[in-house]
């Protein structure tokens, strides 16, 4: 397959559109808008749906109805509009829908900014929408990544029924690198819960997640966390570089892990023992892989383009045994190498 | 014995929640009646509101889906553009239509979606006992206006139907009742109106109907109808307000 | 070997067209590339920069904050970036647009009055000035200059490549 040079944003709806995505439901936000414009242009042409919405709320409520009938249907935004769809994404995670969330994050609160940012962690993996409740969080870290991270989010969605979140960011939905899109397998699978019609061949479907008793609501969520507990001993994923000798091992994600990549070879080349563990699920948490990676370690970094939302999960990782700083950059500020590498050489006392 | 009167097939056979006297029964019943005439249940997704009939999911026996609150309109749009051979309805009260969803309400029409969406107006908020909606008549008393609703203070209601019927997207929007025999049978001409609009891709209907709520009225179903004559329709009065060829 | 190129300018001189020019370009030589634009309000003001990465080495920041060479197509932007070109590094300046003269002693800076050299033959600054770029770089032969806008440049509009390529011709033999 030819490598092309594609932003990010344009990638991922190529990658989405390859992979059986149906509908897409959008609204312009900076920095995400061309993901919306790439629809625009390839989905209707391509046999799927694309519907600009008047809201993001209406927009994700979109993908509720879409999600409901069993095509694989997609939303993307960034930060501001991704709380808008907060309310729905409840309901479609209490509802047992598949369906696929893109946040280019920008610098936030409020209207925040509109450079690159990671300040939507938490959000993302602790608090998207009310109740009891958790969607996958994939995050990518190149163009390619981005591409090949769609078509698995949305396996794993139609799977395991439930939301999937890519959390990528300004500078890797702006940026072009090279991309190949991979030969699509089809994933299609059977969904016979769908609302699409009973054509008089079986009890109607309801799609819903309201449970007026609250014995039968209880018993709904606990077995829904059984399956997020699959998926936890399953689904963790993490890339690790240069940690099997490192003393010092950065762990950091999306965009910020190039950055910090850059300064784990800037430490070697000045004889330090640096690594990076970078998480590519941050829910599940990919714990144990940090834990076992930072094992001989003598102190972690955790850099984040926030003030340090992921570092309370890398200290549970480590269960609190180990010495874990932190440092960020926010507001849309992208750290660089350099300045990461100091933060290196404080941690280890090197001058 | 012949039968001259049964439940419609694609109305389930189980007791509806609702209070005595509320005409929600009889609007489902209608919504049935033009299911089965038509023979779509199998090809018939239905998108419940939040409010007294969010349990419509339960009563309706063609595919259910329930929205959250005031976004039928999107979902809806989300069912039928991914379903576009399927017959998609919204069933939906005041509070979640005119107030929480009149954006998704306002667009869906001004888009012209090909959906039906049955707006059920009693101008309170039932669900949660009898606040203010945003069709509550000025002066009349709910639990968030207890001495009326005074317009300086609280506005004026909104007629849906005459604002939707400016909108180019709008086939149909009409206003019923189903406060008398011959409200009813014009109430099942809309409704059935409303789903041949969408059988034949003309774009959004919408029928608004006059409906009861003894409950939160504080009054005895008899007088409630009575209420609903003398004061709700001379406020929102019952007509055709909108029904043309949509030219897309 | 990493090369870190930041072109500066307004709003349609190119700016963006040259950096995915030569980001094709890296690509066609078997590279690393990465491009990364300014985007938002700033763009809607008129100022347009883009971050191009070639390397050997997978790329880590795609943001240049030291370029090892610098575009300047304007003053607003000779004046916010010519401080941060790396020691040692290289600035290709339209001295049409900027009439400064830059002070460091550090780095080499050609002047090209790219935009008058436009203005006469028809053509475009921007890439004026990327010819003097690769004269004094080494960075792509023509032969991957053309190749790589043949990838930019839709088939409709192939014609311009011929003038894309008598343009940089221009800034590489201007002294």
């Amino acid at each position: 397959m030819e490598k092309k040079l594609m932003k990010g944003n344009e990638a991922l709806a190529e990658a989405a559109i390859r992979c059986g995505c149906k509908c897409f439901f959008g609204y312009p936000i900076t920095p995400q808008t061309e993901l919306s414009e790439y629809m625009a242009k390839r989905m209707n042409a391509s046999g799927g749906v694309f519907l600009q919405a008047e809201s993001e709320i209406a927009a994700i409520n979109m993908v509720l109805g879409a999600a409901s009938t069993g095509v694989r249907a997609m939303t993307s935004s960034s930060s501001p509009g991704i709380s808008l769809k907060s309310e729905g994404i409840s309901y479609i995670a209490g509802s047992d829908l598949p369906c696929v969330i893109i946040n280019v994050q920008r610098g936030g609160p409020g209207l925040g900014g509109i450079q690159p940012s990671q300040a939507d962690y938490w959000q993302a993996t602790k608090g998207l929408g009310h109740g009891d409740f958790h969607v996958l969080v994939f995050a990518p870290s190149s163009v390619q990544e981005v591409v090949d991270m769609v078509s698995y989010a949305f396996d794993m969605a139609d799977k395991y029924r439930m939301p999937a979140m890519l959390l990528s960011d300004g500078l890797l939905g702006q940026m072009m690198e090279p991309v190949v899109f991979p030969e699509q397998k089809s994933e299609a699978i059977e969904k016979p819960w769908a609302a699409n019609g009973h054509k008089n061949e079986r009890k109607h479907n309801i799609i819903n997640s309201l449970y007026i008793e609250a014995t039968d609501l209880e018993n709904t969520v606990v077995e829904r966390y059984k399956k997020y507990d699959e998926i936890k001993a399953t689904l963790p994923d993490a890339e690790t570089y240069m940690t099997d000798d490192a003393e010092y091992i950065i762990t950091a994600y999306g965009a910020t892990a190039r950055v910090c990549k850059s300064a784990v070879n800037l430490a070697r080349a000045e004889g330090i023992k640096a690594g990076l563990i970078r998480p590519k699920t941050l829910w599940p948490f990919p714990s144990e892989i940090i834990k076992n990676a930072t094992e001989n370690a003598k102190a972690i970094l955790c850099v984040e383009m926030s003030t340090g939302q992921m570092v309370d999960d890398v200290k549970l990782a480590v269960e609190c045994k180990k010495n874990v700083e932190f440092f960020g950059r926010t507001g849309g500020v992208i750290p660089t190498p350099a300045e990461v590498l100091a933060q290196i050489k404080k941690l280890g006392g090197i001058e | 014995m012949a039968v001259v009167f049964e439940r419609p097939k694609s109305l389930a056979d189980i007791r509806l929640h609702y209070c005595p006297g509320c005409t929600h029964g009889i609007i489902h019943r209608l919504v049935c009646e033009v299911i089965d005439e038509m023979g779509i249940e199998g090809d018939t997704v239905g998108v419940c509101p939040v409010g007294c009939s969010v349990f419509a999911y339960n009563y309706f026996n063609c595919d259910m889906i329930e929205a959250p609150h005031g976004r039928a309109p999107a979902v809806a749009t989300g069912v039928k553009r991914a379903q576009p051979d399927k017959f998609v309805f919204t069933y939906q009260g005041d509070g979640d239509l005119a107030a929480i969803g009149t954006c998704e309400t306002v667009h869906a029409a001004t888009r012209g979606e090909n959906i039906v969406v049955i707006f059920v107006n009693n101008t309170i908020y039932g669900m949660t006992g009898g606040q203010m909606a945003p069709t509550t008549l000025p002066g009349q008393v709910s639990t968030t206006t207890p001495f009326g609703r005074d317009p300086k203070l609280a506005g004026f209601p909104v007629r849906v139907c005459e604002m939707l019927s400016t909108l180019d997207g709008v086939a149909l929007a009409q206003r019923v009742a189903v406060d008398s025999v011959p409200h009813i049978r014009e109430a099942k001409k809309a409704i059935r109106k409303a789903f041949e609009n969408q059988r034949d891709k003309k774009g959004f209907s919408i029928v608004e109907v006059l409906s009861t709520c003894p409950t939160n009225w504080g009054l005895s179903p008899v007088d409630a109808i009575k209420r609903l004559q003398d004061e709700m329709i001379p406020y929102y009065p019952l007509g055709v307000y909108a029904d043309k060829e949509v030219k897309f | 070997m990493t090369s870190e190129i930041l072109f500066a300018g307004f709003g349609g001189q190119g700016i963006l067209f040259s950096g995915k020019a030569f980001a094709y370009c890296g690509l066609i030589a078997d590279k690393e590339v990465s491009w990364l634009p300014s985007y938002g309000p700033e763009m809607r003001g008129g100022a347009a920069n883009c971050s191009v990465c070639i390397s050997d080495e997978p790329i880590g920041s795609p943001l240049i904050t030291t370029p090892d060479y610098l575009v300047a197509m304007n003053i607003p932007s000779f004046d916010k970036f010519i401080g941060t070109v790396k020691p040692g590094g290289k600035a290709f300046i339209d001295s049409t647009m900027v009439d400064e003269k830059c002070e460091r002693t550090d780095i080499d800076c050609y002047y090209v009055p790219a935009s008058q050299l436009a203005s006469e033959h028809n053509l475009s600054a921007n890439v004026i000035l990327m010819g003097k770029l690769i004269k004094e770089t080494g960075l792509f032969t023509f032969d991957e200059i053309r190749k790589g806008l043949e990838k930019c440049i839709p088939a409709s509009k192939a014609h311009l490549i011929d003038k894309n390529i008598e343009a940089m011709k221009i800034g590489y033999d201007y002294e």
